[in-house]
């Protein structure tokens, strides 16, 4: 199929990204690039120096708030792509509201709790709507360590599912936007196989 | 030999941690605080994933 037609096919669906830090700021950005018609972005954070060493930020946008620095980098990618920013914090109860409209939602969060929460609440009250999560992606090296599986038809995972982020084992470029680029191409999976 | 057991005596049976994971029974989530009341019978499907902080 040529790039045209999956673009034209991509542009109809509308795709949920929970944190635009590392994982969702490469993401997004991925997705951007095939021509996703719609992202909707959720973050309440202000970019910060350390955040450069893997999120998709630049120098001159610490300062900015994520959410509104990241549309003006997708625009910049590619002016097709509809971002709807929310700034605020998730929680069980704007959860359904933010995401109403999502084909499959991309969980791109900070904390073990907060991920509990998401995938918790989604599943829940968004029966039928794919996650998408990230989970394990701390320090260097053990590429291989690195995968994606699916739970069930509404749930997938990528990372290792084992490395836990420390002082001593940050998260850093590589490997988390294998795993962040993971999530995108399970997303378009998906979505090349909807109708 | 118990045929059935609660999601809770699973997880200290496997000895696994209680650290942030999702539990799915026949396609199901399970809540945390449903971990001692739920019950896993023989033949039930059981998907697990490991939460791990950092994102």
């Amino acid at each position: 199929m040529r790039f045209s037609e999956i673009k034209t096919h991509l542009s109809k669906f509308r795709v949920g990204i929970a944190g635009a830090g590392g994982l969702g700021s490469n993401c997004a950005v991925a997705l951007a690039r095939c021509g996703v018609g719609s992202l909707v972005i959720v973050d309440f954070d202000v970019i910060e120096e350390p955040n450069l060493n893997r999120q998709y930020y630049f120098t001159d946008q610490i300062g900015m708030m994520k959410t509104v620095a990241l549309k003006e980098n997708i625009a910049r990618i590619n002016h097709d792509v509809n971002v709807i920013i929310h700034q605020k914090k998730l929680d069980r109860i704007n959860i359904t509201e933010i995401f109403s409209d999502c084909n499959i939602i991309v969980e791109a969060l900070d904390s073990a709790v907060m991920k509990e929460m998401l995938i918790e609440t989604v599943q829940i009250k968004m029966p039928g709507i794919p996650v998408v999560v990230g989970s394990g992606m701390a320090g260097w090296g053990k590429t291989n360590d690195i995968i994606s599986r699916k739970v069930d038809e509404t749930l997938y995972v990528c990372g290792d599912e084992y490395s836990e982020v420390s002082d001593n084992l940050p998260p850093i470029a590589p490997r988390v936007a294998i795993v962040a680029n993971m999530q995108a191409n399970v997303v378009v999976g998906l979505l090349m196989n909807t109708k | 030999m118990k045929e059935s057991i609660s999601v809770y005596e699973m997880l200290i049976l496997k000895k696994f941690s209680f650290k942030m994971r999702i539990i799915k029974i026949n396609g199901a989530l399970i809540s945390k605080e449903k971990y001692d009341t739920t019950i896993i019978y023989d033949g039930d499907d059981v998907q697990m994933l490991y939460l791990m902080s950092g994102g």
